[in-house]
C-alpha cells in the first residue's frame, strides 16, 4: 500500500442514524495521497450517504471525518467552503447549471475562486474540455448535449481548479465503453502523474478494477470487505464474489424492505390507494 | 418560517456586510435579472396600468358627474394611482410573472442537484443566485411602478380628453395640483417593501423544494399565493401608517 505521510481523508467510527436505524454503522477508513479508493455496494447500501458525509453536506450522528487533517464535522459553513475549494466533485447527473453554457459551467469555479483574467480562464476551460474529449463544445447549453457528455463536462468542471482530491459519484454510468476507458485513463493519469487522490463510487466493475488502488465494499451500512483489487478479487467472502461477478443468486438479499431504504423513510402507505386497491380486488 | 428568516439574514449579510469585506457583487447577473424582471414586464405593466387609469376615470366621472364635479376626476385618478393602484397592481403583475418564474427556476435547480453542486463547489447559493435577483427586483419594481403611474395617468387623460370636455393642459394642471411629492414617495416605499417580500418568498420557496417536478409545481403555486397575501396585508398596514398615522 502506498502511504505517503498523513492520510488525506481519515474517517473514524462514522455513524449516521435515521431514527433508530443506522444507515452508516461504524465505518472507518483512511485514504493517502495518490490513492484511488473505489467504494462499491448495492443500491441503498449507504454509498451516497457516506460520500455526502465525507464532503460535509451531511452531519454524522457520531464519529469523525478529517479532510487534509481538518475535522470537517465540527466546521461552520465558511470553514467547510474553504476545504471545498481544495477538492472537486463529479455528481452522478453531472449537475451542470442549465442556464449556463458548457464553457461557463467549467469556468464557474475559476471565476468565483480565482483572480484569473477572462483570457486565462478561457484557456483553462479549453484545456479541461480537451482532457475529457469535448473540445469545441464551449457554447452549447447542457440541454443540447447527451447525458454522457454532461457527465464529462461535470468532470471537467470538477477538475477546473486542479484539485488535490476528486470525488466521483458513478463517473462512468451512462458512458459508452470507449469513453469509460478514456475517463478511467484520465483518472489514472491524474492520480499517478499529478498525485491527485480520488474517491470513486461506482457499480462498474471493469472500471473499478482498472482504476482502484484500494476498494471498499459496503453492505447494510458497514464495510463488508476492503483491500487491494487483488485481495477483493480473491476474497473468500461470498457476498463480494456475488457482487463483483454480478450474479443474481447469492447471499445478498434482493428485496429491499421499505425499512431498509434510507430514501423512502418519509413515505407512508396511503390509505386512499390502499382502500381503492382492496375495493378493486374484493 | 425558520428557513425564511435564515434566508433574510443571509441576504442581509451578503447585501450589506459582504461588499465591505471585499466581496462585491458581480454586475453582469444583476443586469440580466433586471432585464428579465423589469424590462420584459414593461408591456404587461403598461397594458394593466392603462386599463386601470381608464377604469378609474370612468368610474370617477360616473359618480362625480351626478354632483357636477367632473373637474375632480384627474385628482381622483392621480391619487388612487400614485398611492394604491400603481404599487399594488404592478406588484401583482410582477408576482405572477417574475416571482413564479424565480420560484420555479430555483426549484428546478434544487431538484436537479444544481444547488447542491454549487455548495460543494464552495459557491454560496444565496450570494450566487438570490442576491442578483434581490437587487434587480429592488430596483426594477419601483421603476416599473413609476412607469406604470405615468401610463395610468395617461389612461385617465384619455377618458377626460375624449369623453369629458377636458383639454390636455387642464388635465395635467389639475392632476399636478392634486398630488404632492409624498404621494409618489409613499408609493415608492411601498413598492420597495413589496419587492423585498416578493423576491424573498419566491427564492425561499425555490431553494426548499422537495420531491421532484411535483414539488416544484406546488412550491411555485405556494409562493405566488403567499406573496400575494403578504403583499396585500403589508399594503394595508403601510397605508395605515402613511395616511392614518399620527
Amino acid at each position: 500500500m502506498n502511504s505517503n505521510g498523513d492520510p488525506i481523508i481519515e474517517v473514524t467510527n462514522l455513524v449516521r442514524k435515521f431514527g433508530d436505524r443506522a444507515v452508516i454503522n461504524n465505518i472507518s477508513f483512511n485514504i493517502h495521497r495518490g490513492e484511488t479508493l473505489v467504494i462499491m455496494g448495492g443500491s441503498g447500501c449507504g454509498k451516497s450517504t457516506l460520500l455526502r458525509h465525507v464532503i460535509g453536506s451531511m452531519k454524522p450522528t457520531a464519529g469523525s471525518v478529517k479532510i487534509f487533517g481538518e475535522e470537517i464535522t465540527q466546521m461552520n459553513e465558511r470553514e467547510i467552503a474553504n476545504v471545498r475549494k481544495r477538492f472537486g466533485m463529479l455528481f452522478q447527473s453531472g449537475a451542470l447549471l442549465a442556464s449556463l453554457t458548457v464553457g461557463e459551467n467549467v469556468a464557474l469555479p475559476l471565476g468565483q475562486h480565482t483572480l484569473k483574467s477572462p483570457d486565462e480562464i478561457e484557456e483553462i476551460v479549453k484545456k479541461k474540455l480537451e482532457m475529457v474529449g469535448l473540445s469545441g463544445f464551449e457554447n452549447l447549453k447542457p440541454a443540447e448535449i447527451s447525458g454522457g457528455m454532461k457527465k464529462r463536462v461535470g468532470l471537467a468542471r470538477a477538475l477546473a481548479l486542479d484539485p488535490e482530491l476528486l470525488f466521483s459519484d458513478e463517473p462512468t454510468s451512462g458512458l459508452d465503453p470507449i469513453m469509460t476507458a478514456v475517463v478511467d485513463q484520465l483518472t489514472l493519469k491524474l492520480t499517478h502523474g499529478e498525485h491527485m487522490t480520488a474517491v470513486v463510487v461506482t457499480h462498474d466493475m471493469t472500471s473499478a478494477f482498472r482504476i482502484a488502488t484500494r476498494m471498499i465494499m459496503l453492505g447494510h451500512g458497514s464495510i463488508v470487505a476492503q483491500g487491494t483489487p487483488d485481495e477483493i478479487r480473491n476474497s473468500a467472502n461470498p457476498e463480494v464474489q456475488q457482487f463483483i461477478h454480478g450474479e443474481a443468486d447469492g447471499p445478498i438479499p434482493l428485496n429491499l424492505s421499505q425499512d431498509a431504504h434510507e430514501d423512502l423513510q418519509h413515505v407512508k402507505p396511503r390509505p386512499f390507494f390502499k382502500h381503492r386497491f382492496h375495493h378493486k380486488t374484493a | 418560517m425558520k428557513n425564511y428568516l435564515q434566508l433574510n439574514l443571509s441576504l442581509l449579510y451578503w447585501v450589506f456586510v459582504a461588499p465591505f469585506t471585499g466581496k462585491f457583487f458581480k454586475l453582469g447577473p444583476i443586469f440580466r435579472q433586471m432585464v428579465f424582471i423589469g424590462v420584459r414586464a414593461a408591456p404587461m405593466v403598461a397594458l394593466t396600468a392603462f386599463s386601470v387609469g381608464v377604469t378609474l376615470a370612468m368610474q370617477a366621472a360616473h359618480s362625480l358627474q351626478q354632483m357636477g364635479a367632473e373637474i375632480y376626476v384627474p385628482d381622483l385618478v392621480m391619487l388612487s394611482i400614485l398611492r394604491e393602484m400603481g404599487p399594488v397592481l404592478i406588484a401583482v403583475i410582477v408576482i405572477g410573472r417574475s416571482g413564479s418564474a424565480v420560484a420555479a427556476e430555483l426549484g428546478t435547480m434544487k431538484v436537479s442537484e444544481e444547488i447542491e453542486a454549487l455548495e460543494v463547489m464552495a459557491i454560496n447559493p444565496v450570494r450566487y443566485l438570490v442576491v442578483p435577483r434581490f437587487l434587480a427586483m429592488l430596483v426594477m419594481l419601483p421603476a416599473l411602478t413609476i412607469f406604470g403611474n405615468y401610463i395610468g395617468v395617461l389612461g385617465g387623460w384619455a377618458v377626460c380628453r375624449f369623453a369629458l370636455d377636458f383639454n390636455t393642459a387642464g388635465y395635467i394642471l389639475r392632476a399636478l395640483e392634486s398630488a404632492q411629492t409624498w404621494e409618489l414617495y409613499s408609493g415608492m416605499i411601498k413598492s420597495a417593501v413589496f419587492a423585498w417580500i416578493i423576491i424573498t418568498i419566491a427564492c425561499n420557496a425555490g431553494l426548499h423544494v422537495e420531491g421532484g417536478a411535483e414539488g416544484v409545481g406546488q412550491s411555485t403555486t405556494g409562493s405566488v399565493v403567499q406573496a400575494l397575501l403578504a403583499m396585500l396585508v403589508t399594503n394595508a398596514i403601510l397605508t395605515g401608517i402613511f395616511f392614518f398615522g399620527a
